[in-house]
């Protein structure tokens, strides 16, 4: 064979080993996306659907509902992220201390809540702040209430107890991230600082977050994108109803129990999905532009 | 020096509490999951925070109660059979990628990572729609479909693969190889600890998984491990030791990969990122 032949049967084989993933890619991620944007602008119950226009995306501005789903999930989003983000760098800077001892055990323990399944892990906690669990019986011992606290039929706790859940289950895989981007720093520039006399806040402030900032970046976009769609810790909690008075609704949920909980309607559905593209997108934007300021 | 280690110690100290106080608060849940799961609810709700002989009366009563034997092998099924079939999909594309490299290649790998971008919830219902058509609702072919090519474990193998050398695969040509034998006889085995991180991100992620198998799984036959978590936790009375031992059997699985492949796990979870 030719060499100009050879080089053909070659790329013919390179497009076949690519071929699958990538069709699979386009038909189930961005074949539906164009789909959900058509439904999104029709109407009506189950598979009933006429052309409607803008009306979903109108209806959904008065949306109570919605609204308090957006609310919600934007509560979650500015207490919740850099609360887990400050908690993962402290965590990964301190791991990442040569002379600590028990370095190993450590790092094992801050990175094992990312094993449980999200389910899982709302599960036990979901146990541990029950009516009858244990952070009321231990709050009672210590006479600290005198009657059981109904925290997941409470408004603000059963957010608080969403977050925690969150809290826990994800610093650990940020930590990893970070720990990771440390790996890339030399140490010989800390040992330069500390010889100039730069204190550890200095050391922290003027080297570690500049040299982090693309991998900061990365963590702050994933969890905007996770805390957007959150869905099974919060269905897991407090259950199809989205909490006391909608007190923990999400999109998500929202969009679940629009589609398949109550009678269908999908295109409404598709409608306050696409918001949350929209989000995702506009979100990942910005941040984008303040991390790559300098 | 003797000023300077004084002035450091309450900081150290502090340090290892901190430290210690997170990790304690890592650990507690899974260890409060393990007691619990051996004593009697009665007992749980009293604040029983010791081993007790309650675990073989719970697992007799999870498992005739509810439907725990099948969700567990479907959980198990499902993981697997996803597993397998994401590692061979992607890795050939990843491969694909990166050994017949072109402009055009990449150009389409910058299109798929596009997808990661795009939120589950904004697709899952002509997501839903199209399965309901092809008749995949209730299968473990429409369980694992919608996460068996993702743009995270392409990029992980592409990137992976950068360091498979090029001279590998031409002198195996010369030697008369397929090309899809090179990729089965030497790439898969040189690249073993890739496939194996990829083998352990992937089986969490669908043995883990929630929203999409709660909507197309509407057989009780059919169900996952954690829809039954929460069909559990949904009645008015809940039995803690049953539920307990319920979600320690859930988990186990992941927590032994976790404490086995530890430094596996974690290049997976970090993917293709340097």
């Amino acid at each position: 064979m030719g060499r100009v032949k050879l080089e053909r049967k070659y790329a013919v084989w390179g497009w076949l080993f690519v071929a699958p993933a990538s069709l699979m890619i386009f038909i189930l991620s961005f074949f539906p996306m164009i789909q959900a944007f058509i439904l999104s602008l029709q109407s009506g119950r189950g598979n009933n659907l006429r052309f409607a226009g803008m009306r979903n995306y109108l209806r959904l501005l008065e949306d109570e509902q919605f609204r308090a789903a957006v609310c919600n999930v934007f509560t979650y989003l500015i207490i919740q992220v850099p609360i887990m983000l400050i908690l993962a760098l402290i965590l990964a800077t301190i791991l990442n201390e040569q002379t600590l001892k028990l370095k190993g055990l450590f790092r094992t323990l801050v990175f094992l809540p990312c094993v449980a399944g999200l389910v899982s892990a709302a599960t036990i906690f979901k146990s541990i702040f029950s009516i009858d669990g244990l952070v009321n019986i231990m709050l009672l011992k210590l006479h600290i209430i005198t009657s059981p606290v109904s925290f997941l039929s409470d408004p603000v706790w059963a957010k608080a107890v969403i977050i925690i859940v969150i809290t826990w289950r994800w610093t650990g895989y940020n930590t990893i991230f970070y720990l990771a981007g440390f790996q890339t720093i030399e140490t010989s520039i800390y040992e330069a600082a500390r010889i100039d006399g730069a204190n550890a806040a200095q050391q922290f402030f003027k080297i570690t977050m500049p040299l982090l900032r693309p991998v900061i970046l990365l963590t702050t976009i994933m969890s905007t994108n996770g805390t957007l769609q959150i869905f099974d810790e919060v269905r897991t909690i407090t259950g199809t109803s989205g909490g006391p008075g909608n007190a923990t609704l999400t999109i998500s949920q929202y969009i679940y129990n629009l589609s398949f909980l109550y009678s269908p309607q999908f295109g409404y559905a598709a409608a306050a999905s696409y918001t949350i593209l929209f989000m995702v997108a506009v979100l990942s934007f910005i941040q984008m532009k303040i991390g790559d300021k300098e | 020096m003797n000023n300077a280690m004084k002035k450091v110690r309450p900081a150290v100290a502090f340090m290892y509490a901190f430290l210690t106080l997170i990790a304690l608060v890592s650990a507690f849940p899974f260890v409060w999951m393990a007691l619990a799961s051996t004593n009697k609810s009665v007992d749980i709700v009293r604040g029983r925070f010791f081993f007790g002989l309650n675990l073989l009366e719970n697992w007799s009563a999870l498992f005739s109660a509810y439907p725990m034997a099948s969700s567990f092998l479907n959980s198990l099924r499902n993981a697997v059979v996803g597993t397998i079939v994401s590692l061979f999909v992607c890795s050939l594309a990843g491969y694909g990628f990166q050994v017949y490299r072109d402009k055009a290649k990449d150009r389409l790998m910058a299109v798929l990572l596009l997808s990661m971008m795009v939120p589950f919830a904004s697709v899952m219902i002509p997501l839903f729609r199209m399965f309901s058509q092809a008749k995949l609702l209730n299968t473990t072919l429409g369980i694992i479909l919608p996460s068996v090519s993702t743009a995270f474990l392409i990029f992980f193998f592409r990137q992976n693969s950068a360091g498979f050398p090029m001279e590998i695969v031409q002198a195996a040509r010369v030697d008369g190889l397929s090309e899809f034998g090179i990729y089965l006889r030497i790439y898969v085995p040189v690249m073993a600890a890739t496939f194996a991180a990829a083998a352990i991100i992937q089986f969490m992620g669908v043995w883990n998984n929630y929203l999409w198998p709660l909507i197309i799984l509407l057989k009780k036959e059919a169900q996952t491990l954690p829809i039954m978590l929460v069909s559990i936790t949904s009645g008015y009375t809940t039995d803690y030791g049953i539920l307990m031992l319920a979600v320690t059997i859930s988990t186990l699985p992941t927590v032994i990969l976790f404490f086995t492949q530890q430094r596996r796990f974690v290049s997976g979870i970090l993917g293709s990122v340097k």
